[in-house]
């Protein structure tokens, strides 16, 4: 059959190109256009080509270094929140009541750090781990342990990754409790005729069975905690020293702090590419190793 | 291999005092193969749970060989349950999958083998053992289902949960078949649950029917076709089922609507209650003499023709033999040896 052919549709399209255009294309190429030149106020702009680019990827520059720096930070957060809240919320996911009223208080109370604003989230927390008024902080120095996250990079790491922990597990958890419902009873029923332990079972019945939402959680956690800026700005604000200034602090501190515009457009587009390319490959191994398996 | 055996066996869900399985005494013999039939909700699944023991009856007990099982749990009863949608181990390959119940047991690596290889053999999966589980069709997942029951030289009974609900028609055929060869080979105790009377007919040298929690019949398959013991085995085996007239009997004479008199093989005693004539299709034709009948219409079947007649305002199902012409004045010849009396349901035994 003959699809009538009528090119005066893709007029209807125009509304979203206009759209897109407005909200996503003009912004990334204005970050574009300041990548490739250099300012020195009042809005003049020198041509830079790639030099900005050159400097972020050569690590003996000052803006290489500090680049790299950054970005080494910003790996070792990610890395730490998955390693801690992936088998945490798997954990908590597997214990989790099955049936009754537990279930809906359970799921409630997971879901509401999920509710609150990320500032609000750093606020509770820097408070939360203030040694002078702070419930944890003092708790944590009554008992004879020196804490101050104002002071020392470690308690201040400590502080930032619980944070992120205790505001996103639930999510590893809801996801993981909606994969291991989705298992029929069936399959726990030939385990047991099976004579399979609870290891076993796991192994063998629930991790594959989660496989699925595991992928859609580590991607989440991952891309969510390597972008992060607001909370551990608002508890520590990079510091001390520089020792919580992640990538997307620091890019605020060049483009805002110092208005050097060329060199935080640069940064934030090797930034988004780097984003871009490990979710890319996470997905594409996963999705490939699913797919063989399925063939 | 065991003697499955119930004594006052019952059940009920909690949240109800109402049985899901009605109190019973019953015994299976080692090696036999049975099927549980019943429409859904009749409650064999309960039962079959309960010998496996992935259910605790409410109420008494179950023996495997004299010994009492009632409070183990299902890994150390030895029972093998297929179940109604295949359930393979996605990541593990077809021998992995076969060898999980003897890893969990602690069986040595290459005695487990040796039994993987086998029942794989039995089981037509000798080909596929290093292919992944996962990507097979319901079929053979089935067939890895009961080979993990199989690959158990202990197993005390295999049982199946509606196995062939998921299989396509044409396989269904084929993995029966498959069952039934293969109960020949193992002599394990099966135990087979289903709604579809073909697949408990041609599977079990006994079958089980059940009813709203009750079991009306335990017999053969030829005595469920024969001698149903209750209306309920009589229209639920069979197709079209089992024709039941209202009546009223007086010795070895039954007294029909309309006033119709014929005569019984066996005397009666006094009945009580809903008394009624049952035949199947089979024994009653139509012909030229007999009871006077209207016709309502005619049912070609290919291997046979089933007339829809009405007999004083109730509804029957006859024979029309092979060859005969639809005749004007229809009349219904029933084969008097084949008459049985049922009174509130059951059977009545008759005399002589």
């Amino acid at each position: 059959m003959a699809k009538p052919v009528d090119n005066r549709a893709w007029f209807l399209v125009l509304p979203v190109v206009a759209l897109v255009a407005f909200s996503a294309l003009i912004p990334v190429m204005t970050v574009v256009n300041y990548s490739v030149q250099d300012s020195f106020g009042n809005n003049e702009f020198f041509w830079n080509g790639t030099g900005w680019f050159k400097e972020l990827l050569d690590p003996s520059t000052d803006l290489g270094g500090r680049f790299l720096d950054a970005l080494w930070r910003t790996l070792l957060f990610s890395g730490l929140c998955l390693l801690i809240e992936v088998p945490l919320g798997i954990g908590v996911a597997l214990t989790l009541p099955r049936r009754g009223w537990g279930v809906a208080a359970s799921l409630v109370l997971l879901a509401l750090p999920l509710l609150i604003p990320w500032n609000v989230v750093g606020t509770i927390w820097q408070v939360f781990a203030r040694r002078d008024i702070g419930l944890l902080g003092a708790a944590v120095n009554g008992l004879g342990i020196e804490y101050n996250y104002a002071q020392s990079p470690l308690a201040a790491w400590v502080t930032v990754v619980a944070m992120d922990v205790w505001h996103w597990t639930s999510l590893v958890v809801l996801l993981c409790y909606a994969g291991l419902r989705a298992i029929p009873d069936a399959y726990y029923q030939a385990a047991k005729v099976d004579g399979a332990s609870s290891w076993a079972v796991f192994r063998a019945i629930q991790l594959p069975k989660m496989q699925r939402v595991l992928t859609i959680a580590i991607l989440l956690r991952f891309m969510d905690s390597f972008m992060i800026y607001t909370e551990p700005f608002v508890v520590t604000g990079g510091g001390p020293g520089n020792a919580t200034t992640f990538l997307s602090i620091d890019l605020v501190k060049i483009a805002l702090g110092q208005f050097d515009l060329g060199k935080a457009a640069a940064m934030s587009i090797v930034y988004n590419l780097i984003v871009l390319t490990v979710c890319w490959i996470f997905f594409a191994t996963t999705t490939r190793s699913q797919s063989e398996a399925v063939q | 291999m065991a003697r499955i055996a119930f004594e006052r066996l019952a059940h009920g869900y909690p949240g109800s005092s109402a049985y899901a399985l009605k109190p019973m005494d019953m015994v299976w013999e080692n090696a036999g193969a049975y099927a549980l039939l019943g429409p859904s909700g009749c409650g064999k699944t309960t039962l079959l749970n309960i010998v496996s023991g992935l259910l605790r009856p409410r109420e008494g007990r179950v023996l495997f060989d004299g010994h009492d099982v009632t409070a183990l749990p299902t890994e150390r009863r030895n029972v093998a349950q297929v179940f109604q949608f295949p359930v393979v181990y996605d990541t593990m390959t077809v021998r992995e999958n076969l060898a999980f119940p003897l890893r969990n047991r602690g069986v040595p690596a290459a005695q487990a083998r040796m039994r993987v290889e086998h029942v794989a053999g039995l089981l037509g999966l000798a080909g596929m053992l290093d292919r992944r589980a996962r990507n097979l069709g319901a079929d053979d997942k089935q067939k890895i289902s009961l080979g993990r029951g199989l690959v158990r030289d202990d197993v005390a009974a295999i049982l199946f949960d509606e196995p062939l609900t998921v299989i396509d028609p044409h396989l269904k055929w084929e993995l029966r078949s498959r069952l039934k060869e293969l109960h020949r080979q193992v002599p394990v105790t099966m135990i087979y649950v289903t709604h579809d009377q073909t697949e408990a007919l041609t599977f079990a040298d006994r079958v089980v029917v059940m009813s709203e929690g009750e079991v009306v019949q335990v017999g053969t398959p030829e005595a469920l076709f024969e001698r149903p013991a209750h209306s309920f085995v009589g229209h639920f085996i069979g197709s079209p089922g089992m024709n039941f007239l209202p009546c009223a009997v007086e010795g070895d004479a039954a007294l029909l609507p309309g006033g119709h008199r014929i005569s019984l093989p066996r005397a009666y005693g006094p009945l009580t209650g809903k008394v009624e004539l049952g035949i199947r299709p089979e024994f009653a034709a139509l012909a030229q003499e007999g009871l006077p009948v209207t016709l309502r219409r005619i049912e070609d079947l290919g291997r046979r023709r089933i007339a829809r007649v009405e007999l004083q305002g109730v509804p029957f199902a006859a024979t029309l033999p092979e060859g005969m012409v639809v005749p004007a004045e229809p009349r219904l010849a029933l084969d008097p040896a084949r008459l049985h009396v049922y009174a509130d349901g059951r059977l009545v035994e008759g005399r002589g």
